[in-house]
């Protein structure tokens, strides 16, 4: 590598990208080329920082000068001054929402403070496309240690004593499910990396797919190594173009430098990848399921046992993993298995990638120790509820998931306290609900992507599913009764117990958990036909003052179903019979005399 | 369904795509994809090819097609748009853009306009939740969308654009 003085790391993450942040590296690239700063001066374009929130983001080393919110005319000023005159674009820092006060070092942000990163280590501070910044920064040493030192028991044994579990959401632990497939006797086998992160609303794998797809490699050939396995295949979402581009290059640059193919740094052992495509359906995520659609049938899931790790693709052994898991595997051999399990809770060591959305203000990738309370993944690194609303429920666990209220917030986050609280962790989504969010239509919500997703193999899932959403329906329409509250649970429950897959089985909960955090609100749709967060279309009421209706006819020129009526100059009037609530009306008076309740 | 006839040339595309995965039956996804890719969709006459190329049953890749949310069986819009409806968009207000967008269209999800300019479809976390709610028209993504800015985004693309490199079946 050259040795540059400067490094401008300007994010190439998902949201940055999709706020141009290509066209800012361009322009970067531009401005220093003009200043006659090639040589001193590098242009990266990096994977998420996290911080997406206030994307694009620029970051500069090695003052570590974090520039937030940059548009692609900034690149001249911040060449100019910056670089050149070395003063600091004040106006592009981030601001401390306690005092105004600019901060210039990303450590010393709220978001940051809190963080531990280890599946995230490399994004945003390499190019995820050169393969010498992973190895500047230890990529492949543990490669190189596994396969030179150590047998693939000793590794075995290490990730073991390290106690680190599954982050797809099953939380199985990692160093056993490596020592059953190594145990099975085969000609071949197979090591699955599962990035088909079906979750809607989470992006966690994705982003270390697109930020640091090295370590992911890295993480599959020792995997190869330790279960006895030379094939390894990625299962990832066709909807990733930019992951999957990333991977691609990354691959090829792993076999160019000898860190694929046969005969790695010049032992017996050999392991290759490649890449499978998943076409859009959540229950692919599920690893049987997954197995199926690789061998390029439907995604159905089948009944385990027998476990992938015994007969898997192709009905050889095979070891599913997800990303973030995989991700964190070099870590665990470079830097040993008590360093893992020093960080944590009793029964989940390590670290969590979170993808904190909804009404939150800082919506980003963060990552947390084990044991971190949910206040203060919400207020301290979220930076609280959007716009000064109060904080209703966190979603934990996607669609398998709970909502959780106020009361278990300070609830330190692991494996187990989340299911005890009637929620699970998941892969990682965490979506913020604010008191504008009517909690029935959130669990409608749910139970409508779980429809959709169902495969249809099982009569529980297929046909309770469908009978659960009817049910919610109803009640967001405002025609529910108490009783339906009592066949929503008891139906839950068939569902739960009856389903094969884990998606079936855990389709219920959003139910179960807003019943159970939130009774007062389901019984104000079924006894008073209110919505008591104004969300359900049906049980809101446009009516127009007449003390501050001009009879302008705005209104009456809008509406989309002729529900208005009134002479002009005169006040106007809706007929609720026919109006469709599309609040068109609403949005257009200009003398505010249209009120909704 | 009318049937439609395929061209000389698409059939040769289809054939040249199963050759390059060897006619593997265990290739089908991979195939799709591909061929979805080059073609823009996948009416039944080119999975009746695929079949017979890949020698395997039309219900099993029929199957497969219509089990997948991504392979679709009919032309897409000249501007595909996708309101994502992932959990982040959705508690920020991708419903009232998903109604907006259907009234301005005048189509329902999954249909396209009649001059074969639009079609609208949903889908699930385009991993930009940052920006949410989120509105993808083709490649591009728009962020923090406000139902007011739809006119807009439609007017840019009424006006004329340059069509994307599409085969014609
Ligand atoms: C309906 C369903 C969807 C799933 N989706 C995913 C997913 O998107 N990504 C993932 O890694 N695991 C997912 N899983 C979990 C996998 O089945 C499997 O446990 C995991 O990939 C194993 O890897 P780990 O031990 O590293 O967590 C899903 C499970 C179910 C039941
Ligand atoms: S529980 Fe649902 S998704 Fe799972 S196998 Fe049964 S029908 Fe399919
Ligand atoms: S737009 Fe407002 S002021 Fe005008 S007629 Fe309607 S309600 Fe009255
Ligand atoms: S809410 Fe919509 S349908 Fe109802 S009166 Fe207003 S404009 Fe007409
Ligand atoms: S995408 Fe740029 S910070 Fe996340
Ligand atoms: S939920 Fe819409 S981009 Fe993630």
């Amino acid at each position: 590598m050259a040795d540059y003085k400067m490094h401008l790391l300007v994010c190439g993450g998902t949201g940055c990208n999709a706020s141009d942040s290509e066209q800012i590296r361009d322009n970067l690239l531009t401005e220093v080329e003009k200043h006659d700063l090639n040589d001193e001066v590098q242009v990266v374009m990096t994977g998420c920082f996290g911080f997406c929130e206030k994307g694009p983001i620029v970051k500069i080393l090695p003052d570590n000068t974090f520039y937030v919110q940059v548009k692609p005319e900034d690149a001249s000023t911040i060449v100019e001054e910056h670089l050149i005159k070395g003063r600091k674009v004040e106006r592009l820092l981030y601001k401390d929402p306690e005092n105004n006060e600019p901060i210039s070092d990303s450590k010393h942000m709220e978001f940051y403070k809190k963080q531990v990163r280890i599946a995230l280590r490399n994004c945003g501070f390499i190019n995820p496309e050169n393969i010498d910044e992973y190895i500047a920064r230890d990529g492949y040493a543990a490669l190189a240690k596994c396969l030179g030192e150590r047998t693939p028991q000793q590794v075995i044994d290490e990730i073991k004593l390290s106690g680190q579990r599954g982050r797809g959401g099953g939380g199985f632990p990692t160093g056993l499910k490596w020592e059953i497939t190594s145990k099975s006797v085969a000609d071949q086998k197979y090591v699955v990396c599962n990035a088909d992160e079906g979750d809607p609303g989470a992006f966690m794998d994705r982003s270390i797919l697109e930020g640091d797809p090295h370590s992911v490699i890295e993480a599959m050939a020792i995997c190869g190594y330790c279960t006895g396995s030379t094939k390894g295949l990625v299962y990832i979402r066709a909807e990733y173009p930019l992951a999957i581009q990333r991977l691609k290059t990354a691959i090829k640059q792993a076999r160019e430098y000898g860190l694929l193919g046969d005969e790695i740094f010049g032992t017996p052992f050999s392991f290759d990848i490649t890449l499978r495509y998943g076409a859009g359906a959540f229950v692919c995520g599920e690893e049987t399921a997954l197995i199926h659609s690789m061998e390029g049938l439907r995604g159905e899931p089948t009944f385990k046992p027998p476990f992938p790790s015994e007969s898997g693709y192709l009905g050889k052994p095979t070891t599913v993993n997800n990303v973030e898991t995989l991700a964190s595997i070099p870590v665990i051999i470079n830097k040993g298995a008590a360093f893992f399990n020093s960080i944590g809770t009793a029964k989940s060591k390590g670290t969590k990638v979170f993808a904190l959305a909804g009404k939150i203000n800082n919506v980003g990738l963060i990552e947390v120790p084990m044991g971190t309370t949910l206040r203060e993944v919400i207020f301290d690194i979220g930076g609280g509820i959007k716009g000064g609303k109060k904080f209703k429920a966190v979603q934990t666990g996607g669609p398998s998931g709970g909502c959780l209220t106020n009361s278990f917030l300070d609830t330190p986050i692991d494996y187990d306290n989340l299911i005890s609280a009637g929620s699970m962790m998941g892969s990682g989504g965490m979506i913020v609900m604010d008191e504008d969010d009517c909690m029935v239509s959130i669990a409608k919500f749910y139970l409508e992507f779980t429809l959709d997703e169902s495969c249809g193999k099982c009569t529980p899932c297929r046909i309770g599913n469908k009978r659960l959403f009817e049910i919610l329906d109803k009640i967001t329409k405002g025609l529910g009764t108490e009783e339906d509250l009592s066949r929503l649970r008891s139906l839950c429950k068939v569902i739960k117990d009856t389903s094969l897959c884990g998606l079936g089985q855990t389709s219920p909960n959003p139910i179960l958990s807003t019943l159970d955090n939130f009774y007062d609100e389901y019984l104000a749709h079924v006894k008073e036909h209110k919505c008591p967060a104004g969300q359900c279309k049906s049980l809101v009421k446009y009516t127009i003052n007449h003390d501050k209706c001009t009879g302008c006819t705005l209104c009456f020129r809008n509406c989309p179903v002729g529900a208005i009526a009134g002479e002009k100059r005169a006040p106007h009037t809706i007929d609720n019979s026919i109006c469709i609530k599309c609040g068109v009306c609403y949005d257009k008076c200009k003398f505010d005399a249209i009120s909704v309740s | 369904m009318p049937k439609i006839k395929l061209s000389q040339r698409t059939i040769e595309i289809v054939k040249e795509i199963c050759l390059s995965f060897e006619n593997n039956e265990g290739e089908l996804i991979n195939v799709l994809h591909e061929a979805q890719h080059k073609l823009g969709y996948l009416p039944a006459e080119v999975q009746e090819l695929i079949a017979h190329e890949l020698n395997m049953s039309i219900a099993k890749v029929y199957g497969v097609v219509t089990f997948y949310s991504f392979f679709n069986m009919l032309p897409q819009g000249e501007f595909p748009i996708s309101v994502c409806m992932g959990t982040a968009c959705y508690v920020r207000g991708a419903e009232q853009i998903l109604h907006e967008i259907k009234r301005q269209l005048n189509i329902e999800v999954g249909q396209s306009t009649p001059d074969g300019k639009f079609s609208l479809n949903c889908l699930r976390c385009v991993g930009a939740c940052g920006l949410a709610p989120v509105v993808m028209v083709g490649e591009k993504v728009y962020g923090r969308v406000a139902p007011q800015q739809i006119r807009k985004i439609i007017a840019e693309y009424q006006e004329g654009c340059v069509r994307p490199e599409k085969h014609e079946m």
